[in-house]
């Protein structure tokens, strides 16, 4: 029977936050049309998840099951989606706006030959839907007519809280093959490289001190670290910087960069285009240091300190010595 | 090998984004444009391969008239010449895109011979559809990795890599001809020199005008997102102001 489908991902079997965000956004459609709500999970393991997904309001997991879907291949997580559309022609597909929902939801649509509305922020049901999706990383939102005979859609990450629905319900489960051809099994995963160690990870810092073209040169940054460090987080740059050599792209805060969510971030010589800005949304209280006292990001900031950001770096890395007597 | 690389032409939207009137697009009288950051490292790369391989790149782009500044600074880095298929002021969605895209690789490679390696962006910077690449290479039977960060070629196969959920790097080979879509950081793209730029304007741009076609999803209007700009308190000015900075992070628990 017709539904809404949402492409679900999971780690053994619990489900990701962007796609419990996706399964809400999902759930609010499917009632306003409705509709039940079915997902699509990956992999033998991924029934373990109906628990979880029937407190999201989900009435059937439908479970892909062959050797082949693991690990991670995009055309054939896709192929999978697309027996499931196939068999039970869902009115709308709905998946999480990570990485791998984009990029299977994308070669979903491909195949299929339909139009897909990426990074959603809000559907109106309707012939045609009226999506309202994230342009800039979200700086700017686009309302556009969706007009499919099967709307595709991504939800835009943390554009929705994650929600349990309100009634208890059990969803039922049923696996299936995917019809899958050669083609869909050239692109997979090969192997892992184990993540770099290092310093205090940027999109998990509880402080990010931010550095931009103020700073001056690579060697500028002594003072930011030494910051960063006394309060125990981490260095984060604007994109002119990574552009100009000073800062690998690993430190770049922004649209093309991380997205923080410190409970400080300290913006110093950053002048705050929308680029930077998206990456930075997540943090708790912005503080930042300009010459500019017109300069964007003092409009943004909560608390701001109009002066040379080195003298004022260095003053308050001193105070900060003083303060806690070391 | 050779290389293509499609980008997209972008304003640089600075600190504030200002709408037209009928809402439909960015007041960009008072910009200047650029090419997306992730095709800008996509052409960095464009470039590399064909140096450490040789062979020869182009550049394709799907713009207006002005968007042949992007594929000159494409060519000043040192990619071979130029592919403007002209949009004729209209919005074109990413079914409507991928499809001219196609259509000017197959006139291209009947005339000049296959490409080995089709290069895009993740996402444009604007539009952000994430999909282009994936629709390309589904239409031309290619294998397709999109979001990679790292790209190695040797001996007809590509090895690419990119971010793991969860964090760590996962690889994909892929044997060529073959599309991948990059991200920022995968390279640092140089800036074009002055001799490049005067090499640049003598490179062979062909103007196509593709048909348009409504892909089915159609922009009505842009909207800027509710900001709760708050008032600013201004702590202090120079280094005078730092006893009022390690009191608002006392506040914190930071110190």
């Amino acid at each position: 029977m017709t539904s809404v489908l949402t492409f679900v991902e999971h780690d053994g079997g619990t489900p990701e936050k962007v796609s419990l965000e996706a399964l809400t956004f999902a759930r609010a459609l499917s009632e306003r049309m409705s509709l039940p709500l079915y997902a699509l999970v990956i992999g033998a393991d991924g029934a373990v998840a109906s628990d979880a997904l029937g407190a999201y309001g989900v009435a059937e997991v439908h479970v892909a099951t062959d050797d082949r879907l693991d690990p991670y291949a995009p055309r054939a997580w896709a192929a999978s989606a697309a027996t499931l559309m196939d068999a039970g022609a869902p009115a709308v597909v709905v998946g999480p706006g990570s990485e791998r929902g984009a990029e299977v939801m994308a070669h979903l649509a491909a195949r299929a030959g339909l139009p897909l509305a990426a990074n959603c922020t809000h559907v109106e049901p309707g012939d045609p839907f009226v999506v309202t999706r994230q342009r800039w990383g979200g700086s700017l939102l686009e309302v556009a007519e969706l007009e499919a005979p099967v709307a595709l859609l991504t939800v835009a990450p943390h554009a929705v809280q994650p929600e349990p629905a309100t009634g208890p319900g059990a969803a039922s489960c049923r696996e299936f093959r995917p019809t899958l051809d050669e083609a869909d099994l050239i692109v997979r995963v090969a192997g892992r490289l184990e993540p770099e160690r290092g310093a205090v990870s940027l999109s998990e810092a509880r402080v990010v001190v931010g550095g931009g073209r103020g700073v001056g040169s690579a060697d500028g940054f002594a003072e930011l670290e030494e910051l960063a460090e006394l309060l125990g987080g981490t260095v984060g740059v604007s994109r002119v910087v990574t552009s100009l050599g000073w800062r690998p792209h690993t430190d770049q805060v922004g649209q093309t960069g991380t997205r923080i969510a410190p409970d400080l971030y300290v913006a110093c010589g950053i002048s705050g285009a929308i680029q930077h800005m998206v990456g930075a949304k997540g943090a708790k209280h912005l503080l930042a240091i300009n010459t500019d006292r017109e300069a964007p990001i003092m409009a943004k900031a909560e608390w701001a300190v109009v002066g040379d950001l080195h003298a004022v770096v260095s003053a308050v890395n001193a105070e900060i010595r003083r303060v806690r007597g070391s | 090998m050779n290389v293509l690389v499609c980008v997209k032409r972008v304003p640089a939207t600075g600190g504030r984004i200002l709408l037209t009137e009928d809402q439909r697009e960015i007041d960009t009288r008072y910009l200047g444009f650029t090419v997306s950051p992730h095709e800008e490292c996509a052409a960095e790369e464009a470039v590399r391969l064909v140096t450490e391989h040789g062979g020869s790149s182009v550049v394709l782009t799907l713009g207006p008239p002005e968007a042949e500044e992007q594929l000159r600074d494409a060519m000043a880095i040192g990619i071979d010449r130029g592919i403007l298929l002209e949009s004729g002021g209209r919005e074109w969605d990413p079914v409507a895109t991928a499809a001219a895209i196609v259509d000017a690789i197959r006139a291209d490679e009947a005339a000049s011979g296959r490409f080995d390696l089709l290069l895009f962006g993740n996402e444009a910077a604007d539009s952000g559809d994430y999909q282009v690449g994936a629709r390309v290479a589904h239409v031309l039977g290619l294998p397709c990795v999109t979001g990679i960060k790292g790209l190695e070629v040797r001996d007809g196969r590509a090895t690419v890599r990119r971010e793991a959920p969860g964090g760590g790097w996962e690889v994909f080979e892929l044997p060529l001809p073959a599309l991948v879509a990059v991200k920022e950081g995968i390279n640092l793209p140089r800036f074009p020199s002055v001799p490049g730029r005067l090499k640049a304007r003598k490179k062979e741009v062909a103007r196509v005008r593709p048909e348009w076609r409504d892909g089915g999803l159609r922009l009505q209007r842009l909207a800027l997102p509710r900001e709760q700009e708050g008032s600013v308190e201004i702590l202090g000015e120079g280094p005078a102001a730092a006893p009022a900075v390690v009191a608002v992070l006392q506040r914190l628990g930071l110190v």
